[in-house]
C-alpha cells in the first residue's frame, strides 16, 4: 500500500493552478501530481505513492549507500 | 530501473549477509512494521537467508489489513447506494465485510471504481454534479497527504458532491501498542521508508529512548532490508538504541514538509480501531471540523450497521507478530486468496497473502 515508485521527472506543467509533472518509470509515464516537491527539477528523480511526488531521491546518498556496502567485506577483513 | 536495481544486487545481498553472521552473537526478534517490506522479505525468502538467532516478526504496517470491519461495512453501505459513485484504491475491492465484498457489490449493480490517485475521485465528482462521490480514505501517513489534498482541492473548487471516509491509521502509536503488550519479544524496529519520507524520523525518537529499542528507517529493496537489519543487529548486540537511517536516499529527518503542513490542516489526530487488533490510542487521522462538508459519516447516516468478523481467523496476532501465518489451521486450506477470511489473505502486502502467494505451504 505503500508502494512508492522511482521515476524521472520528464516535464512540469500545472493542472488549473495545482503543479504536475509527466514522470518516467523505466519508459512507462505517469502523471504527478508535483505539490509536496516544488523545487523538483526536470531530470530529477522523485518517489510516486498514489499520484503524488513524496520526496526526491538522492543520488550522492544512494551512491554513498552503494560505495559504503561495496566496501563491507574490506573493512571486516582488516578488523 | 534506477534506484532499484542496484539495490538488488546479489553480490551486495550476500555481503550483507555474511556481515550479519559475523556480528550476531544471540537471538533478536526485529519487527518490519511495513507490510510491503514483509512482502519483499518474503518474495526475496531473505529470512530463510538470515542466520537462526535473527526472527523475523511481520508488523501490522498494511492499511488493507488493519482498516477496522466497521469501516468497511460501511463502505459497503456507501457503496450499495443508488445516487453514489463509490472510489477506492485497487487492493481494497476484495476485502471481505460482515457481508460480501466490494467486487460483490460492483456485480450487483453498484457504481464502485477503482482510482489511482484520489485526484482522480475529483475528475469523477466533476463528470457526475448528479451523483454523491466518495472516496474510501484509507492509509499510512505515506498516503495521507494524496488523500488530503483531494479534500483541499474540493473544498477550494467549491465540489459539493465529494465526501471522503476517512480510515487513516499512523505508525509510531501501532509501535507504542506492540511494546507495550504483555509478552512482547520485539526487540528492534525496521521503520518503514515511505512513511518516514513524508513524516521523517522526530517522533521514533522518544520511542527509542523510551523502550530501549533500535529502530533502523529502512527501505524496501533486499539490499535495503538487509543493510536495516544489520544496523540493528550492530545496535542491539552493542547496547544502544538509536534511531538510525538506513534509506538516506530517499528520507531526511524532518521528512517533507510541504506534506506534513497539509496533513495538519486538513487532518488531526483520533483513536482508531484496528482491524484484529483493536483500539490504538491516537492511531487514527480524522477530517478537521472545518472540512465537515467532505466527511461521509457526517454527511450519510451510516449509524445501525452490525459487523460480525469470521471467527476462524487470527489475523490479529499475525498483524502483532504473536502468531505466523502458518500457525493458522484455516491457512491454505479454508482462507486463500481466492477466498480470503481476513484482511490478511487479502493484500499482496499482508503477511498470510505472501506466505501463500510464495509458496509457504504446509
Amino acid at each position: 500500500m505503500c508502494l512508492a515508485i522511482p521515476g524521472k521527472v520528464a516535464e512540469l506543467y500545472k493542472a488549473g493552478s495545482v503543479s504536475m509533472a509527466r514522470v518516467d518509470f523505466g519508459g512507462i509515464a505517469r502523471e504527478a501530481c508535483m505539490v509536496y516537491l516544488p523545487e523538483a527539477r526536470v531530470g530529477e528523480y522523485v518517489l510516486v505513492h498514489a499520484g503524488f511526488a513524496i520526496t526526491k531521491m538522492d543520488e550522492e546518498e544512494a551512491r554513498r549507500t552503494l560505495a559504503d556496502l561495496q566496501a563491507l567485506d574490506e573493512i571486516s577483513a582488516e578488523t | 530501473m534506477k534506484y532499484l536495481d542496484e539495490f538488488r544486487n546479489h553480490d551486495l545481498a550476500q555481503k550483507l549477509l555474511a556481515e550479519i553472521r559475523r556480528t550476531v552473537t544471540r537471538p533478536w526478534v526485529i519487527m518490519e512494521v511495513c507490510g510491503g517490506q514483509t512482502h519483499s522479505i518474503v518474495k526475496y525468502g531473505l529470512d530463510d537467508l538470515l542466520p537462526p538467532e535473527i526472527e523475523l516478526a511481520h508488523g501490522p504496517g498494511c492499511p488493507v489489513c488493519v482498516t477496522a470491519l466497521e469501516s468497511i461495512d460501511r463502505a459497503h453501505a456507501l457503496a450499495r447506494r443508488q445516487d453514489a459513485i463509490f472510489c477506492s484504491f485497487g487492493d481494497m475491492l476484495r476485502v471481505p465485510g460482515s457481508d460480501g465484498d466490494l467486487f460483490q457489490i460492483k456485480a450487483l449493480g453498484g457504481d464502485v471504481r477503482v482510482v489511482y490517485s484520489p485526484l482522480d475521485c475529483l475528475k469523477v465528482a466533476r463528470a457526475n454534479p448528479a451523483k454523491s462521490v466518495v472516496f474510501f480514505a484509507i492509509g499510512f501517513e505515506t498516503t495521507a497527504p494524496a488523500n488530503a489534498m483531494s479534500v483541499w482541492q474540493a473544498r477550494a473548487e467549491g465540489l459539493a458532491n465529494y465526501s471522503v471516509l476517512v480510515s487513516h491509521v499512523t505508525v509510531p502509536p501501532a509501535m507504542t501498542a506492540i511494546l507495550e503488550s504483555p509478552g512482547n519479544r520485539v526487540r528492534a524496529f525496521l521503520g518503514a521508508g515511505h512513511v518516514c519520507a513524508v513524516m521523517g524520523w522526530e517522533e521514533y525518537e522518544p520511542l527509542a529512548a523510551r523502550y530501549g529499542v533500535p529502530i533502523v528507517v529502512t527501505g524496501f529493496e533486499p539490499v535495503d532490508l538487509l543493510e536495516g537489519i544489520l544496523m540493528a543487529v550492530r545496535q542491539l548486540e552493542s547496547g544502544r538504541h538509536e534511531v538510525e537511517n538506513q534509506y538516506a536516499r530517499a528520507v531526511v529527518r524532518e521528512g517533507n514538509p510541504e506534506a506534513r503542513r497539509m496533513i495538519a490542516q486538513v487532518f488531526e489526530p483520533c483513536d482508531r480501531a484496528w482491524r484484529g487488533i483493536g483500539m490504538i490510542p491516537g492511531s487514527g487521522y480524522r477530517l478537521r471540523e472545518e472540512f465537515a462538508a467532505f466527511d461521509a459519516e457526517r454527511v450519510f447516516d451510516l449509524d445501525g450497521i452490525v459487523s460480525h468478523e469470521p471467527e476462524a481467523c487470527i489475523s490479529g496476532l499475525v498483524l502483532q507478530g504473536a502468531r505466523r501465518p502458518l500457525d493458522c489451521p484455516a491457512f491454505g486450506t479454508s482462507c486463500t486468496p481466492e477466498t480470503p477470511l481476513g484482511a490478511t489473505m487479502v493484500s499482496a502486502e499482508g503477511a498470510c497473502a505472501a506466505y501463500y502467494n510464495y509458496g509457504r505451504r504446509r
